[in-house]
């Protein structure tokens, strides 16, 4: 495994640097291409595996080849080509043999075409998704081949143990083999739908990281940043599609405050007693941008709505001075288009800041009235600070209650008993919005 | 080419459920038909209703005959196909098209191949086509 990749400027890079960069900037597209060629996630992966391994002695020894990727993408395929010769259980192993090697005769000109790497990871992205695999399963294997995070930190962010994820990517892997689920972007027909379903992994993604409080606050920066690394990919990837647009402005908006919502303790910081110095602006200008390009192609969609709201939000100069009016016509607009309780209670919520807490309280009596919310704390939180803005103390005080009762989330309820606090004695100590 | 199973599966049908049924037969000859043509139906059939169903097991030599089916259940097995597709995609495709899909549902399991079987050694898969 000597010849690999092209030319060398020996010494001229330092190699443990390049190749943590490799790890973060090459593998899934290595991966991703060599899945296509061996049709086997496993074998692909281990053999992977092996060529960073072997780019560590390699590199050191040698120096940094002047094409990273296309050394890792070559020393993989030969580690495939060794795995697939030991490894008589494969099916088809003979046929794919065959292919590899023909493949890796014909030397990296036709491989190293960006455009081929950019299509595969695109293929990589849909079968991770894919709506066959359960959705924790889906969760974990996009975060698995498309982002650079091990088993364990995957378990430490969800918090489940390190054996139960590796079991849960096993079984995920079996099944696409066993399945035969199709490795490739989803015809026409599907693709809305299916794309639709890969949204909702990325976005299931960063919401784990942004809104949990439980759990290593590190690991969870890392998942929002993979997040929207994906998020990145899928615009580059496609460029037409606004609400790809839209989600990614809307994690980038969302992720521009989240060195202000936790204060140096560890508490919750709403929104409108945050430090906006702390918001960072070119997260803010990037989502704006990108949110504004979205709006030109006039498709609307969930997404593009939210991360409105949100630049809404980070445009005031501070809280009163918000659109509230225009945000309520935005959650209209999104309740109209997916309809959800947690949409209804930021309408009311808005709608409260717009036209007054009674305003407010009227939208939100038709949700209260509603069974299945019975246990939905937000909507008690909501209720708490409308009824104390509209100074009814004996009502919010219960719905404070209720709302902690309720609560998960120990920085959320923290939060909650601080305002149940102040309402008590006075709530002269600290402005509430 | 790999094969899956389309197991249809149902609740039991009340009289106005029965009728409502009985009116999609005409789609389910058009799906036999469409997977005649398209060359991907290697079997299918409706079961017989469950309760003439009878369930054997042999323990430490003694065979048991049970009437009634293996698990007493709210979905039962009616019928089934079994198609050559070339992935889940496609197999998922025809499964959504089973009339029994809209009130009950389509289990789509992969057939594992058996490697002894001589249809399925690559010489004679490739000559098959």
């Amino acid at each position: 495994m000597t010849e690999a990749g092209g030319g060398r400027r020996a010494g001229a890079v330092d190699p443990v640097a390049a190749l943590a960069r490799a790890f973060r900037e090459e593998r899934a597209g290595v991966l991703a291409t060599l899945i296509r060629h061996v049709g086997d996630f496993q074998l692909a992966e281990d053999a992977v595996q092996d060529a960073f391994m072997a780019a560590v002695t390699a590199w050191e020894r040698d120096g940094v080849p002047a094409n990273p990727g296309g050394w890792l993408m070559v020393t993989a395929r030969r580690r495939a080509i060794d795995r697939l010769r030991r490894e008589r259980s494969v099916s088809d192993r003979v046929e794919r043999l065959a292919e590899l090697v023909r493949i890796d005769s014909q030397e990296h000109e036709m491989e190293d075409e960006d455009s081929a790497i950019e299509d595969d990871r695109l293929r990589l992205i849909f079968t991770c998704c894919h709506p066959a695999l359960e959705l924790p399963a889906r969760v974990a294997l996009t975060l698995r081949t498309l982002g650079g995070l091990g088993t364990r930190e995957i378990a430490r962010a969800f918090l489940v143990s390190e054996p139960t994820m590796g079991k849960r990517l096993v079984r995920a892997k079996r099944k696409i083999a066993e399945a035969r689920i199709p490795y490739r972007v989803p015809p026409d027909e599907e693709l809305p739908d299916r794309l639709r379903g890969v949204l909702s992994v990325v976005y299931l993604i960063f919401n784990e990281g942004y809104s949990a409080a439980e759990g290593d606050l590190l690991v969870r920066g890392e998942l929002c940043s993979e997040a929207i690394r994906l998020g990145r990919l899928l615009c580059r990837l496609m460029p037409d599609d606004p609400e790809v647009l839209g989600l990614t402005a809307l994690m980038l908006l969302h992720d521009a405050r989240r060195g202000a919502r936790v204060d140096p303790q560890g508490r919750y910081t709403p929104l409108d007693e945050q430090d906006r110095s702390l918001w960072d602006q070119g997260r803010i200008h990037e989502g704006t941008r990108m949110l504004e390009r979205a709006l030109r192609m006039r498709r609307p969609g969930k997404y593009q709505l939210q991360a409105a709201i949100a630049a809404l939000h980070l445009e005031a100069p501070d809280a009163d001075r918000t659109d509230w009016r225009q945000i309520a016509l935005l959650y209209e607009a999104l309740g109209r288009l997916s309809p959800s309780p947690v949409v209804e209670v930021n309408r009311a919520v808005a709608v409260g800041f717009a036209d007054g807490p009674e305003a407010g309280l009227e939208l939100l009596a038709p949700q209260l009235g509603d069974p299945r919310l019975e246990h939905y704390q937000p909507l008690h939180a909501a209720h708490a600070e409308l009824l104390r803005r509209a100074g009814d103390a004996a009502e919010a005080d219960r719905a404070y209650v209720r709302a902690i009762e309720l609560s998960a989330n120990s920085v959320e309820r923290a939060e909650l008993e601080r305002r149940l606090e102040a309402l008590r004695g006075g709530g002269a100590r600290r402005r509430l919005g | 080419m790999p094969k899956y199973m389309l197991l249809l599966y149902a609740d039991q049908p009340d009289e106005a459920e029965v009728q409502r049924r009985e009116a999609a037969f005409p789609r389910w000859v058009e799906l036999t038909q469409s997977l005649d043509e398209a060359g991907i139906r290697v079997a299918g059939d409706r079961l017989a209703d469950v309760d003439v169903a009878t369930t054997l097991r042999v323990r430490d030599g003694e065979t048991e005959i049970v009437d009634g089916p293996f698990a007493t259940t709210k979905e039962i097995l009616g019928g089934y196909y079994i198609l050559e597709c070339g992935d889940l995609d496609e197999a998922l495709k025809w499964a959504a098209r089973a009339p029994i899909a809209e009130w009950g549902s389509v289990e789509v399991r992969p057939i594992v191949e058996n490697p002894l079987d001589p249809a399925n050694r690559p010489a004679a898969a490739q000559q098959a086509g």
